[in-house]
């Protein structure tokens, strides 16, 4: 990877560093569809997207199901009832053409994009980072495309792909996560509204990581993209996100879902850096974060790999997750959530195991601070014909006062006798002589609390790619800052 | 350099100091020696800030300041440095990531520049060696896993890196065999210089065979009962602490 590259991505998530700084609303035209969910909504926003026919069809078979599902109340977290005829499911800038140059762009939104540290007008120039920024609804500026066409790469807004690769998006859309999945997805699948979508061809390595910022501006409004990455035989791509929205009071609902194939021989990197806006000190506010993201190893030996930093969100109900179909294949999930204040958070994986030989690796991370709640919940699950599957877990938890709450709740399931299941599970606390040690050497207190934090997150930092875990670590210190007294 | 009068130190409630008085100069290498339970290890904490170590009466002026009015990095910082007799453990942490770190914050701290990793490499490297610190052993988590030796020589590392112009050395002899309390004890000594103090706790005499003192303190009940120079050390490895604490009774 380029330096130039790293420097870039470095540069948005040093940016991170001062508290919360994206506390900022840029004021832009939006255009919104009417309140609430009904079929209409859905024809509104296909019909705003220039979306074919096939795709609203599909968006309505969701939405029919959705309106029979019941939200899940299963995880570890409490919030008011969600009133989802109380939101606006799609906005956008109303100044927005479709397809244009970054000259095009509203300046407005060119500096929201720069307190956010990603300066699309530098990454052309300098950088080999390709962004495609979602802002709310729609992708504003996907840069790089030409570098990436002649790898054949494809990577571009997702409302472009419907269009312009329906074969490709048809074959793989809803295939990892079904329509009919959960409450959240089926939810999605109704009113994405824009999203990633990523082709990787046979034996190509993609010649640059590809990342995405995502970031919630208007209020009341749900933000809800959809990624799709396929990665074909013998290929390889890395692919970070990043994510963050401003202060508001009131709540704001994200439930996006991702997809990620991988075919023969191929490895997709997904690595996630999210500080959605948690809440006040009070608990006031914030962003309930329901994601669903799986990938499917479909091919022999494939390998995917989820590595995600959780810092922010009032609520975070989160479960990256591997299904090892082809056999050899490899699933990991590498995982820091930090938990301060008010914030709740439920997230883990899910690896199951199909194919013979598959292995799976889980290194959770989970630092509860405040009165914050932080639960892992994660299953393994190896199925009759897995043969010679290996998983191994490992769930430490750390905690930061005695007010706050760790919880780790794994689900094994084998059908397989020959099934290899580690488990391995911590729960320590920042003890009182270690910060003394640190202060006696001169770290003052909020520093030593994140070397020691960082410390114990070490072996997840070290999945980032590299720069990017020098200021991963910096957010790791910051979200904690003031957590002892 | 360090002046303690009348010093009242409580612990949980519990008052373990009872007025000592102590004073030492620039240049000076003390002694304090005393039976387990007879307030040491309170002192040295009291002196580097640890919290819930409450002074309850006297002072402590470092340099002519408060002491006791600074909080503890602010200490590092000006020059007072503690070898602890438990050096803990910090899972993750690369000791030189470590050594880096507590360097710059307290360069920061006086408002001297950050050296960069290459700076503090060359720095540690010159100091390491002397003390028989591998650069494997600065690569591993700080202090996990280390022997005794390893971790007090590691602290020894520290006291040299740092320059500190009050090292005190709580009970460093502990868990360590004689050929390593020789090699701390040399680069302690190789510290002795007349711009530093070092106060040198320890239960036995032992270690002042290595490190020569100025001038040993008894301390007993939170008091400093009977003070000379290194010959008291003998004696009191002749005759036993009951002797002398008796006598000052």
């Amino acid at each position: 990877m380029s330096s130039a590259a790293q420097k870039e991505t470095r540069k948005a998530v040093a940016e991170l560093g001062d508290k919360y700084k994206y506390g900022f609303v840029t004021d832009i035209e939006m255009e919104r569809a009417p309140k609430g969910l009904s079929e209409d909504t859905v024809r509104y926003i296909s019909a705003k997207k220039g979306e074919p026919e096939w795709m609203l069809e599909w968006r309505l078979a969701a939405f029919r199901r959705w309106v029979q599902m019941k939200e899940p109340d299963w995880a570890r977290v409490h919030y008011p009832k969600i009133d989802y005829q109380n939101a606006y499911y799609y906005a956008a800038p109303k100044s927005t053409p479709l397809k244009q140059s970054l000259d095009e762009v509203d300046p407005k939104l060119l500096e929201t994009y720069n307190k956010l540290g990603i300066p699309l007008h530098e990454q052309m120039a300098l950088a080999g980072v390709a962004v495609d920024a979602v802002f709310d609804s729609v992708s504003v500026a996907t840069t790089f495309k030409e570098k990436l066409n002649q790898a054949g790469v494809i990577f571009c807004p997702i409302s472009e792909a419907i269009r312009d690769y329906p074969d490709l998006v048809k074959k793989y859309l809803g295939t990892v996560v079904p329509v009919t999945d959960n409450f959240f997805a089926t939810l999605n699948s109704a009113v994405f509204s824009d999203g990633t979508f990523v082709y990787v061809p046979k034996g190509v390595r993609c010649p640059m990581e590809l990342s995405t910022y995502f970031r919630i501006n208007a209020s009341e409004t749900g933000q809800f993209e959809r990624t799709l990455i396929v990665a074909d035989e013998g290929s390889y791509v890395s692919y970070l996100e990043g994510c963050t929205a401003p202060k508001r009071d009131e709540n704001q609902l994200h439930a996006a879902v991702v997809e990620l194939v991988a075919l023969d021989d191929a490895e997709i990197k997904y690595s996630t850096v999210q500080n959605w806006y948690p809440g006040d000190e009070d608990g006031k506010g914030g962003i309930y974060n329901f994601v669903t993201k799986r990938g499917d190893c479909r091919g022999r030996k494939s390998k995917i790999s989820w590595t995600q930093v959780e810092t922010g969100s009032a609520i975070t109900w989160k479960y990256p997750s591997c299904i090892l179909r082809g056999d050899d294949s490899v699933g990991e999930f590498y995982s820091i959530a930090i938990a301060n204040h008010f914030q709740q958070a439920d997230t883990g994986t899910k690896m199951i195991h199909l194919g013979r030989n598959t292995k799976s690796r889980i290194i959770s991370k989970g630092i509860s601070a405040g009165k914050a709640q932080n639960t892992y919940r994660g299953l393994v699950s190896v199925y009759g014909k897995a043969q010679n599957a290996r998983n191994y877990t490992q769930c430490d938890s750390l905690l930061i006062g005695g007010e706050c709450g760790a919880h780790t709740v794994p689900y094994i399931e084998s059908r397989n006798p020959s099934a290899r299941i580690e488990h391995e599970a911590t729960t320590s606390k920042i003890a009182e002589d270690q910060l003394f040690y640190c202060l006696q050497r001169g770290i003052p207190q909020d520093e030593a609390v994140s070397l020691i934090v960082n410390g114990f997150c070490k072996e997840v930092l070290q999945q980032l790619p590299m720069e990017f875990a020098v200021e991963a670590q910096k957010l790791v210190g910051i979200s904690l800052e003031g957590s002892v007294g | 350099m360090l002046e303690i009068k009348n010093l009242h130190v409580a612990v949980d409630g519990k008052e373990i100091l009872k007025g000592l008085t102590l004073s030492i100069g620039a240049g000076e290498v003390h002694a304090i020696m005393g039976p387990n339970g007879s307030g040491k290890s309170t002192l040295s904490y009291t002196l580097a800030g640890r919290a819930g170590y409450d002074i309850t009466d006297g002072s402590i002026l470092y340099k002519g300041e408060d002491l006791a009015a600074m909080p503890p990095e602010e200490r590092a910082a000006k020059g007072v440095f503690l070898a602890m007799q438990y050096p803990v453990e910090i899972p993750g942490v690369t000791t030189m990531t470590f050594l880096k770190t507590a360097l710059n914050s307290q360069r920061r701290a006086r408002g001297q520049s950050d050296l960069d990793a290459v700076g503090v490499l060359k720095l540690v490297r010159a100091k390491a060696k002397a003390l028989n610190v591998s650069e494997e052993m600065l690569k591993r988590a700080l202090n996990v896993g280390f022997s005794g030796g390893e971790k007090k020589r590691l602290e020894t590392l520290q006291m040299a890196l740092f320059e500190p112009s009050l090292a005190i050395l709580d009970e460093t002899d502990s868990g360590l065999d004689i050929d390593a309390l020789r090699l701390v004890a040399e680069g302690v000594n190789a510290l002795r210089d007349p711009a530093r103090a070092m106060l040198v706790i320890t239960h036995y005499q032992r270690l002042l065979d290595y490190i020569v003192p100025d001038r040993i303190h008894v301390l007993a009940k939170g008091r400093i009962v009977a003070e000379g120079g290194k010959e008291l050390a003998l004696e009191l490895e002749a005759k036993g602490y009951e002797h002398i604490v008796g006598q000052a009774a």
